[in-house]
């Protein structure tokens, strides 16, 4: 059995798989206190005829770092950044102190210019004063060459609590994103901290023996103990969870969108072959751009709870949420009103909906059913708009070869599924308006818990090996090695595949997944005219997949 | 947070799987170090800059620039159809306002390749600029085009395909031909004689760094610019004038390239030449693009750069202040200037000798310019090269009066009845 917990802003969806099917859900709705409380009450009662060692594993989304980042209650960090030349580094800066440090790594690893000890020294005093117990460091292309990072953290270890080299986080390129994810990572490293001690020993005391992995933005998972290290990868899990949710729910092979239909937003993914697209380069949390891996999810501002306003006898819908809907006490008119007049929904209090739709009507001057009627058009015309610019969006997307020019692979989505709780109410006039087959799952409301249950581990590594320097590197694993001047490009992707299984188990992977050479590149590397030696990249992921695929797929909806 | 005051469009498309040969300056390697300095400066990142797509150029696009010999399919490759694409795609954002600048960092280059195309010269084979500028003309009625060549080598192709357009001003400061591949670029080139004075060139001696580069733009080209108000402006923008270029001679500085950016403010950046790859590529590809999008660039600078030792002679400087002062009178006095050679006469003709070095081919042309006073006029060309091609026929200016196209046409016809197979096109 496998346990999926998703704890989200407005309540904790839980459920308790078995094989293929799901054998309870619950919801138990957050409040304002610790997350620790709900999450208890939630497994309380998914557990208590069960024997928890039946339980094989437990997956956990949370939304602890996400909420400290919104929230502003990260701990201070002391950043030091080698930004050599480039761009003027100062808009670098973030947490309590950063730092600016002479020395240089340029783009082929070299050390162009010197570290200064003095000022890191300086720096550091400072720091410790002001009781600053975190530092990160990050050098402009130390991925390429971590020696000056090492050397920074070398001079610093033994005055800080927890120290995090660039490096270690990401071997892709982006210097300023690589400085912040550092610094989210060292900012939510407390708050995260004390909740992985809070957890495992919460679900100690409930007899779990099992492990217990939390859910990352990828849709993969990874064991509590080791998250540790990567707590800014659980950022933006949620969305994640439910689109892993889709999958497990409606396995599908084809090319697909997966609509999400919350309160506040309705996040918009894209399926290619039936894997779900992986953001290009990464995350943007509360305006930091990172290099935190994620799949590509879309939110827009349109909920069952957004806020309705009438202007020039349109209707525009979000993207704020003023409460909850009228039906439900809430303070204005929402599109969750209109679902409940039309008799899609049958939920709240009727007349506080029917009230609702009385002031929309009011403002067009129409009748309530009408004015339900345009409300419910205008979120799926909204929906629908946003989701043809995504596929649009990512079909306009950058290559660098003229064979990808030639081969050009574009996304072509024939089915919707579509997910959350509104889901039935939407999906069919949705589907009208794409164009598309639409497919709601048996559990719309629970997509998301049914995902993170259904989660596996995953993992990303990058290698880089220059035969002419003789070096290769893998940075997220603080690697480098000696190669011989003959080491090929199928070597250097063997080896990149061993690293990135035995990384994966590290992580908590006990199954084969699999693994996916995501870039691959050889350049002779020419100096005169004399070919000197090859620079091989080699990019690897275990690719974000569910375990578990339910036989029954969802309700199909005829096109028309 | 940083923001570009200009709304900045790049295509960056570094073909990776592209080479004229495994060893040659034109190779996939070219601009790997380039993306690897843009991707880990995150320039992306930065709102206002966005990155677009290459696509494939239609034939027709390369046709309006183009003759190829004997025919488009036989000479252009994808590869060529997706560079000059890339700038075709940026130019179609610019005309439409979605971006202020763009920067097209592309390969293969394109500033040697003539009108006529009888194979592949000074690693180019379809000229990526006056593509772009041909087709931003007839789509969006941009009628005046400046083109700054700003490569090392003498951008001799985009010369010639506009020789005789006065709606077209083509400046090119390079290093003298006497000392560098093409050889030609030579102040008394000056254009056809229906566009006498639209054609500049300003050789510069080996040796010029910084301090020249900027004279000559502050003190001819902007002044001429400002005088011609073109409604677009092209940087044909090689940057093999660095002073690490292993093909060049010359002493310009990455801080050099995006002060001549700031300095000439192009709407619309194309890359040629430039083949310091780990050197030079990285640094002065990201100075020119932080200048045309307005970000701050005084960081950029290469790991090995002494500004002391990269300083000019006293010699150079002189001698590129007279040179300025010559080119500028030449300017001033274009009209006079083309009086006196055109005298009495009603045809101007030339014959030229054009070598292929990339492929080794040796072409013949002789071309006779109609001399008119009310318009542009029209050409009559006779090309053949050594490998069989031939190509003949009339070009007619778009401008050109009633009474030149009736005889365009007539000199058309009588190529015909000789059997010729010609051409006759618009240009």
């Amino acid at each position: 059995m496998l346990i999926g917990l998703d704890v989200g802003g407005t309540h904790v969806d839980a459920v308790l798989l078995q094989e293929r099917k799901i054998l309870k859900h619950v919801k138990v709705p957050t409040g304002e206190g610790s997350l620790l409380g709900p999450v208890g009450k939630a497994l309380d009662s998914l557990l208590p005829e069960k024997d928890p060692n039946l339980v094989q594993q437990v997956n956990l989304s949370t939304t602890i770092c996400t909420n400290a980042i919104v929230e502003k209650t990260v701990s201070p960090v002391g950043m030091f950044l080698i930004s050599g030349p480039g761009l003027d580094p100062s808009f670098l800066n973030c947490g309590a102190s950063t730092t600016f440090l002479s020395g240089s790594i340029d783009h082929r690893g070299r050390e162009t210019a010197p570290l200064n000890p003095a000022e890191i020294n300086a720096a550091r005093n400072d720091l410790q004063a002001k009781g600053i117990r975190l530092a990160g460091i990050v050098g402009k292309f130390a991925t390429r060459n971590p020696s000056q990072e090492k050397e920074v953290q070398r001079l610093l270890r033994p005055h800080f609590d927890q120290i995090v080299m660039g490096h270690t986080l990401s071997g892709r390129l982006g210097f300023p994103r690589r400085v912040y994810t550092t610094y989210l990572n060292l900012a939510v490293w407390e708050v995260y901290s004390s909740f992985v001690k809070a957890v495992s020993a919460s679900l100690a005391q409930k007899g779990l023996r099992a492990p217990i992995h939390v859910l990352k933005a990828d849709g993969g998972t990874m064991l509590l103990d080791a998250s540790l290290k990567y707590p800014v990868e659980t950022v933006l899990s949620g969305p994640a969870a439910s689109i892993m949710g889709a999958l497990a729910l409606c396995p599908c092979n084809q090319d697909a969108l997966v609509i999400d239909i919350g309160g506040t937003t309705t996040d918009i993914a894209l399926l290619a072959n039936g894997e779900p697209l992986l953001e290009p380069t990464g995350i943007t949390i509360e305006g930091y751009p990172t290099l935190v891996r994620a799949l590509g999810s879309h939110p827009a501002g349109i909920g069952g709870d957004s806020q309705i306003r009438v202007s020039k006898g349109e209707i525009r819908i979000g993207p704020r949420r003023l409460g909850p809907a009228m039906a439900f006490g809430g303070p204005a008119p929402t599109p969750t009103d209109a679902m409940i007049v039309l008799g899609l929904v049958d939920l709240g209090d009727r007349e506080l909906a029917w009230a609702a739709m009385q002031i929309i009507a009011g403002e067009l001057g129409c009748e309530p059913t009408k004015a339900a009627k345009l409300v419910h058009q205008a979120m799926v015309g909204a929906i629908c708009q946003k989701a043809e610019e995504i596929i649009k969006e990512t079909n306009t997307r950058p290559v660098y070869t003229v064979q990808e020019v030639l081969m050009e692979r574009s996304i072509r989505p024939g089915i919707a599924i579509v997910i959350g709780g509104p889901a039935p109410a939407i999906a069919p006039a949705l589907g009208k308006a794409l164009g598309m087959q639409t497919i709601i799952p048996p559990n719309p409301g629970v997509a998301n818990a049914v995902g993170a249950a259904a989660s596996r581990t995953t993992t990303e590594l990058t290698l880089l090996a220059d035969t002419s320097q003789g070096k290769l590197s893998v940075p997220e694993e603080d690697l480098t090695e000696t190669i011989p001047y003959n080491f090929s490009l199928a070597q250097a992707r063997a080896k990149a595949i061993d690293l990135l299984r035995k990384r994966a188990a590290r992580l908590g992977l006990t199954d084969n997944p699999p693994v996916d050479v995501l870039e691959e590149q050889s350049f002779n590397m020419v100096r005169g005219f004399t070919t000197t030696g090859k620079d091989l990249r080699v990019r690897v992921q275990v690719r974000p997949g569910v375990r578990v695929q339910f036989e029954e797929g969802g309700e199909t909806l005829a096109e028309s | 947070m940083l923001k570009a005051k200009n709304r900045l469009g790049i295509v960056f498309f570094p073909a990776f799987d592209w080479a004229i040969s495994s060893t040659h300056p034109e190779r996939e390697e070219r601009l790997l170090y380039t993306q690897d300095q843009l991707w880990e400066e995150g320039v992306f990142d930065i709102p206002g800059i966005v990155e677009y797509p290459p696509a494939l150029a239609a034939h027709q696009d390369v046709a309006r620039a183009h003759l190829c010999v004997p025919d488009l399919a036989s000479r252009v490759t994808e590869s060529h159809l997706i560079a000059a694409g890339a700038a075709i795609n940026l130019g179609e954002a610019w005309a439409r306002r979605e971006i202020d600048k763009a920067f097209a960092i592309i390969r293969p280059p394109g500033h040697h390749a003539m009108r006529i195309v009888h194979g592949s010269r000074g690693f180019c084979t379809i000229n990526n600029e006056a593509i772009l500028a041909e087709y931003l003309r007839t789509k969006y009625n941009i009628k005046r085009i400046a083109i700054i060549d700003t490569d090392c080598h003498h951008g001799d192709g985009t010369q010639d395909i506009y020789w005789h357009d006065p709606d077209t001003l083509f400046i090119s400061l390079h290093q003298d031909g006497r000392t560098l591949y093409p050889g030609s670029g030579f102040p008394h080139e000056m254009g056809g004689p229906n566009a006498y004075g639209y054609t500049l060139n300003v050789p510069l001696p080996p040796g010029t760094s910084d301090a020249g580069f900027h004279f000559v733009i502050d003190n001819l080209v902007l002044p001429v610019l400002a005088d011609f108000k073109p409604d677009l402006i092209i940087n044909s923008a090689g940057q093999d004038n660095h002073y690490s270029d292993p093909l060049t001679n010359m002493k310009f500085s990455a801080q050099g390239y995006a002060r001549l950016t700031e300095m000439l403010q192009p709407d619309i950046a194309v890359l040629e030449g430039g083949y310091s790859i780990e050197g030079a590529l990285p640094y002065v590809n990201l100075g020119i693009l932080l200048a045309l999008a307005g970000v701050n660039y005084s960081h950029v600078k290469e790991p090995d750069f002494l500004p002391r030792q990269w300083h000019q002679s006293p010699d150079i400087t002189g001698y590129i202040e007279k040179l300025c002062r010559g080119l500028w009178d030449r300017w001033q006095y274009r009209e006079e200037l083309r009086r006196e050679a055109i005298k009495d006469k009603d045809f101007l003709s030339r014959s030229r000798h054009i070598y292929y070095d990339t492929d080794g081919i040796s072409e013949d042309q002789e071309e006779k310019a109609r001399i008119c006073d009310r318009c542009p006029g029209w050409t009559e060309l006779h090309s053949s090269s050594d490998w069989g091609g031939k190509a003949i026929g009339v070009l007619v200016h778009r401008r050109a009066c009633p009474g030149c196209r009736e005889e365009a046409l007539a000199a058309y016809n009588v190529l015909q009845k000789k059997g010729s197979l010609p051409f006759l096109q618009e240009i």
